[in-house]
């Protein structure tokens, strides 16, 4: 196994492919980042929420299960 | 005794407790194989003879288009799975499972445009392969919108797992596209009853590159899977206790 490329510039130009090359990975890496942290955004917004909902129900007791 | 296997996974806090630990090696270990397939992929697999460097797209073509369609089974199973037994963690499941699919399809239909680019010399061509690929695109939107469409959550998970069922009538057709048609898109490289038609030199990240998507689909689906548990179970008990003791 060797590295393929003349030079670090030879790497980023890849003979004239590189802009589609890197592109394509830039896209993919992006849209993987976005899957992987959105459901933690929910799971994060959700908690908070609720946690809102638990502390208002706390200082009214009365209103409980009136929603 | 047999079945109580089933009937603990149709539970969704056994699945949310369970699956708890599972989530940190499946980042590390899908982390590590992209990053390593991603490196030997783009600068030490060799250059294509025909197709130069613009060839190095395959490393995420290829598992992004697996993924896409696997995902597909995955939603129908499961909504298959939540009609007939009346489960309701198959549906989360399901339902989870549609946005996940709709972003791998995206990358494979992008990448593939790109690549098409300068080796076919059109972005995009009203090919069967790429054709049914989009449809499949359409149906994970489908699946979304369907979701979102009715006020009863019960109606909208049976509309959308029929959807998903009437859906699978595409995924033989994907498959047999560059097979059944005359098309740009090249046949299958990887095959699992014949000689691969690439070598091991360019095979490896690959396969590395396929094993860490898998991995990569397991964690994000189940993390998408447990934020709706938490969202659909937000009245128990169980779930009003993990909300007080989270920070």
């Amino acid at each position: 196994m060797k590295f393929q490329f003349e030079s670090v510039a030879d790497f980023i130009v890849m003979n004239g492919h590189g802009p589609y090359v890197w592109a394509a990975y830039g896209i993919t890496f992006t849209a993987l980042i976005f899957l992987l942290v959105s459901p933690l955004l929910q799971k994060k917004a959700f908690i908070k929420q609720q946690q809102k909902l638990q502390k208002l129900a706390k200082a009214n007791p009365e209103a409980q299960g009136a929603d | 005794m047999a079945w109580q296997w089933f009937h603990r996974l149709g539970s969704p806090r056994w699945f949310y407790e369970k699956t708890n630990p599972w989530l940190p090696w499946l980042a590390i270990v899908s982390i590590s194989l992209i990053v390593a397939g991603a490196v030997w992929g783009l600068a030490f697999a060799p250059a294509d003879y025909k197709q130069g460097n613009s060839y190095r797209i395959i490393y995420i073509h290829v598992p992004a288009a697996f993924l896409a369609l696997a995902g597909y089974y995955i939603m129908a199973i499961s909504g298959a799975v939540g009609l007939i037994w009346k489960m309701k963690l198959p549906y989360m499941v399901m339902k989870s499972a549609a946005p996940i699919g709709a972003v791998l399809t995206f990358i494979s239909l992008v990448t593939g445009s790109i690549w098409g680019k300068p080796t076919w010399g059109t972005w995009w061509e009203w090919d069967a392969r790429i054709t049914s690929m989009l449809i499949l695109f359409f149906l994970y939107l489908g699946m979304i919108a369907l979701q979102q469409a009715y006020q009863h959550r019960d109606t909208a998970d049976k509309a959308s797992a029929v959807l998903a069922l009437v859906g699978m009538v595409n995924i033989p057709i994907i498959y047999k596209s560059v097979d059944w048609w005359n098309t740009l898109h090249q046949p299958a490289t990887i095959k699992f009853t014949s000689k691969s038609t690439i070598d091991p030199s360019m095979l490896y990240p690959l396969l590395i590159m396929v094993i860490g998507f898998y991995c990569f689909y397991a964690l994000v689906l189940l993390l998408y899977t447990r934020a709706e548990i938490l969202r659909r179970e937000s009245r128990t008990q169980w779930v009003n206790d993990l909300v007080a003791t989270s920070k």
